[in-house]
């Protein structure tokens, strides 16, 4: 294999993660956990990042935007999709979870089976109430209804809290 | 339109930079940068027909979903039923794409999803059934998410690797597709004298779809390893069916499946008369304007 100059991958990396996700946009990429890599190729960059849901139209918006980005910083870059192994929102990084809750939007909590899919048949949810209680993002109550199993955007349900009130967004396990 | 007008919308639909003229526009082949190399051993034919049936069960469905959209009764109900047609179209995308890749003809999902006649879709006829009513919209997703669910974690272990990864993606979808579907049908079984009757009714009507589900396809028995028995998923589907209906306060229907035509039925390209009227929907823009882009 050919190698040709080396590309500053930190300093693409750093721009790559740092690109806004359309329909969450206090999250990083970095945030969302769905950045995969960043490499070189003979002097070009490579960036790899994962789908959330497979129909997520958000994708593409994302890999124009880190074109984009990388090409006005003097970059060559490519962008790939990686789809094995699944996005889990376990991958949401602390300081994602962080930001979700100060924008009103409660964060997931561990995914059921994490990463992996379990053997055996999937258990099988009979009511709205969600497994244990989600905490309201807004007043930290955790007596909350769920309103709505789907929300503006796949990732997210619609919840209500019976303590102040107020309807809220919670990113669901995945 | 002037050419001026006509040249302004001409550049808006290319990819130029950051300047695209709506979200979600200039779409890719949803497999771009993924090794799509045919395993070896495996038949690339045989594994094209495999994801072509998936994929078009997922774009079917999807589309009879997407029918709904601004006639549910309530705006929750919509955006749930919106993205789980996403969800199903975006597995149909990947699916027809590797079947595309799989075939080697350079057919893409496009091609395959708007070019292509009644009799080469192959479909469950579960997927193109008209739903009548919110209940019909209830039962036959649930349906349609227990099988979907239980065929694609058998799936996550084939031994194609691009299959394997969509439909351990798919799988976690499924999962919520399938409680929204019990919850309904539980909320609306175990609801008023007329809920109930009408719940049940909407069972009865879809039961008759049921049996075809189960049936061997064409082409899964030259893909050993890599595509699912369809007889192997009866009893877990059996079983949740039977959980949810009990809770549902329903009866588990007994209507006799639908009849074969020749022995044949969705899968080998034979459909009800609903397919029609599906696909002149949903191919009518990109026949209209076959050199379109979007």
């Amino acid at each position: 294999m050919v190698t040709g100059m080396a590309a500053d991958v930190p300093a693409a990396r750093q721009i790559a993660e740092a690109v806004a996700d359309p329909e969450l946009p206090m999250l990083t990429l970095a945030d969302l956990g769905i950045l995969r890599d960043v490499t070189s190729e003979n002097g070009h960059i490579v960036v790899t990042i994962t789908p959330t849901y497979s129909g997520c139209p958000a994708l593409h918006e994302i890999a124009r935007e880190l074109e984009y980005r990388l090409t006005q910083a003097g970059f060559g870059a490519t962008v790939r999709t990686q789809i094995a192994p699944a996005w889990t929102s376990d991958w949401i990084t602390p300081e994602g979870r962080r930001k979700l809750h100060a924008a009103g939007i409660a964060p997931p909590r561990p995914a059921a089976a994490g990463a992996a899919l379990p053997r055996g048949p999937v258990p099988l949810n009979l009511t709205m109430a969600p497994r244990d209680p989600v905490a309201c993002p807004h007043c930290g109550s955790p007596d909350t209804a769920a309103t709505a199993a789907f929300g503006a955007t796949a990732c997210k349900a619609l919840l209500r809290c019976r303590t102040c009130h107020e309807p809220f967004e919670y990113v669901k396990e995945f | 339109m002037t050419e001026d007008e006509f040249t302004a919308y001409h550049d808006l639909a290319d990819e130029t930079g950051d300047h695209r003229w709506a979200f979600g526009t200039g779409f890719t082949d949803p497999l771009e940068g993924i090794d799509t190399s045919v395993p070896d051993g495996v038949s690339g034919p045989a594994l094209a027909a495999y994801c072509l049936m998936l994929g078009d069960d997922a774009l079917i469905y999807s589309h009879r979903l997407q029918q709904w959209m601004t006639r549910l009764p309530e705006l929750e109900e919509e955006t749930a039923v919106a993205n789980i047609a996403l969800d199903l179209l975006g597995q149909a995308r990947m699916l027809l794409a590797r079947a595309g890749r799989a075939e080697g003809a350079d057919r893409g999902e496009d091609q395959l999803a708007f070019f292509r006649t009644e009799r080469d879709f192959r479909n469950v006829r579960l997927a193109e059934h008209p739903d009548a009513d919110f209940a019909q919209l209830a039962g036959r997703l649930l349906i349609f998410s227990t099988w979907r669910l239980a065929l694609l974690r058998e799936l996550s272990g084939s031994r194609d690797p691009v299959l394997a990864a969509i439909a351990t993606k798919g799988a976690k979808e499924l999962a919520y597709h399938r409680d929204y579907a019990a919850q309904w049908v539980i909320r609306l079984g175990d609801g008023t004298d007329l809920s109930h009757a009408r719940m049940q009714a909407a069972l009865e009507a879809i039961w008759p779809l049921v049996d075809e589900l189960f049936r061997a396809d064409a082409v899964g028995g030259d893909l050993p390893g890599v595509a699912a028995d369809p007889a192997g998923l009866r009893a877990e589907f059996d079983s949740v069916l039977a959980a949810v209906l009990a809770a549902a306060t329903l009866d588990l229907p007994d209507t006799p499946p639908l009849a074969l035509v020749s022995g044949k039925s969705g899968r080998d390209g034979v459909h009800t008369e609903a397919l029609g009227y599906v696909l002149a929907e949903l191919q009518s823009v990109a026949r209209a304007d076959p050199e379109a882009t979007w």
